[in-house]
């Protein structure tokens, strides 16, 4: 069965294992990520700061809405964190067409899996699945599209949260405290770095995450700070034994007001 | 070369339609009917490894009696022709009637080219988006598709338990009423007492994902 999975179902189809994304493969209905000899890049927008901190019990995720192509504002009210399953978030920055792609893959590859086998997979078999999602892109990344994600999640077999960044050729490394990614990314680290204190709770840590957004903000371009007039506020989700969730607007908005008077 | 010996399509449709209904006579019975919450689904199911219910997408649960490894084979299928079409597309155009009919056509192909017969019966529930009737499609092993309402029963007492049901349900129950109506049931039909249940529903306050398995401690005691 090759194009659309309409009519009988697949069940002729040789598919190894439970992976979504080997199903799609095997239908050869992978996208198609070669791009021809000297061909030039365009311009495309790209996605900046997100970051992912861990706390007693949990981690919180953040991410600014800005998108910029090139030294102008794509969009002002763009998404880069997502859930990505019930126990885990991811967080993207990059070329953002891409890279909600391979959100839009990953989630539904997690609860493919879950479905097919009946139990979901692991934390760290998801975190290493993202890795092997972006690693498929490496040919890309050579050709300046590059997406590295963030992911993050309460590990239900540890009790913990954990957190794993990534780099272009799928390098996956466990932060301890912890990670940012995007063009903001040192930035928001540095200020994490100073401010950051071991047995913080999770509201202190959502708080600490929001100012490391503005903090970014304050000297990269790329990354949107908090527009308090227009009510745009960056996303922030918490993840911890009760699942993922999402910090609503009215939570955020203190937050985001606190941040943009303490921070110089 | 030998020549095979000729058999009238007439008498190999009934042989093959034969096997397969005593095959699925042989195995275990299942119920699924609208409750308050949504649908439920239970099965009389021992081993609580190896279900019989799963959830096949957002609002859409599958259910299967007879041989195992057959109905597992159509489930899987199931999983991945829902998850592609939804992936392709949107979650919103993923069905109980495509997958239905997709289920359909497959058993019915089954049926007519292969030399035995899927020995199994299946259920495609759906949680209906408006809150009228929720979709209870039931897909005999010869491929053939039933439409049916408030509830259904499959395996080999689906007869006496749709019975049963008949004088047992009423609209509007909770999760304990309806469980109580499908154990009552199942105690009428089989005349005696059930070896073990797999419960689940698809239930409207879950959520994105509606399926979800119930305990038996929450519809009991």
């Amino acid at each position: 069965m090759k194009g659309r999975p309409f009519g009988p179902l697949p069940i002729d189809v040789p598919v190894p294992g439970s992976s979504f994304t080997d199903l799609l493969d095997a239908l050869g209905m992978s996208p198609k990520l070669e791009i021809p000899e000297g061909a030039s890049v365009p311009s495309v927008p790209e996605g900046t700061t997100v970051l992912a901190v861990r706390y007693e019990g949990g981690v919180v995720m953040a991410g600014d809405r800005r998108a910029t192509e090139g030294h102008l504002i794509a969009h002002r009210q763009v998404r880069k964190v997502f859930p990505a399953d019930r126990y885990s978030a991811i967080a993207i920055a990059g070329i953002a067409g891409l890279a909600i792609d391979m959100v839009r893959l990953f989630q539904v590859e997690l609860e493919h899996y879950e479905k097919i086998e009946g139990v979901a997979l692991s934390l760290e078999g998801k975190a290493s699945f993202l890795a092997r999602l972006v690693r498929n892109q490496l040919p890309l990344a050579f050709q300046g599209l590059a997406v590295v994600p963030l992911f993050a999640g309460y590990d239900t077999i540890t009790n913990t949260g954990r957190v794993f960044s990534y780099d272009v050729v799928g390098g996956r490394y466990e932060e301890t405290e912890f990670a940012t990614t995007g063009s903001g990314a040192r930035l928001a680290k540095s200020f994490l770095r100073t401010t950051y204190e071991t047995g913080m709770g999770a509201s202190d840590v959502a708080a600490l995450a929001v100012k490391a957004l503005v903090a970014a903000s304050q000297e990269d371009t790329a990354t949107g700070g908090p527009d308090l007039l227009r009510g745009i506020l960056p996303n922030v989700v918490r993840i911890d034994s009760s699942g993922f969730q999402e910090l609503t607007d009215e939570e955020i908005h203190p937050l985001a007001q606190e941040a943009v008077e303490t921070i110089r | 070369m030998t020549i095979p010996f000729y058999v009238a399509p007439e008498q190999l449709v009934r042989d093959k339609a034969e096997f397969a209904r005593k095959g699925i006579a042989r195995g275990r019975s299942l119920v699924a009917m609208d409750y308050a919450d949504g649908v439920l689904m239970i099965a009389e199911n021992p081993s609580t490894a190896l279900r019989k219910i799963s959830e096949l997408y957002d609002r859409i649960a599958f259910a299967g009696v007879g041989r195992y490894n057959e109905f597992e084979t159509l489930r899987k299928a199931g999983i991945r022709q829902a998850d592609l079409t939804g992936y392709l597309y949107s979650r919103d155009d993923v069905t109980a009637m495509g997958l239905a009919t997709a289920f359909s056509q497959t058993l019915g192909m089954i049926f007519i080219r292969d030399p035995k017969p899927f020995e199994v019966e299946i259920l495609i529930t759906e949680l209906s988006a408006n809150g009228g009737d929720h979709r209870l499609f039931r897909i005999s092993y010869d491929g053939t598709l039933y439409d049916e309402r408030r509830f259904v029963a499959i395996g080999g007492k689906a007869e006496r338990l749709s019975e049963a049901l008949e004088g047992l349900w009423r609209p509007g129950m909770s999760l304990r009423e309806a469980f109580a109506a499908g154990e009552e049931a199942f105690r009428q039909a089989e005349g005696r007492e059930s070896e073990g249940w797999e419960i689940a529903a698809l239930d409207a306050n879950a959520g994105r994902r509606a399926f979800r398995r119930i305990d038996l401690s929450e519809v009991t005691g």
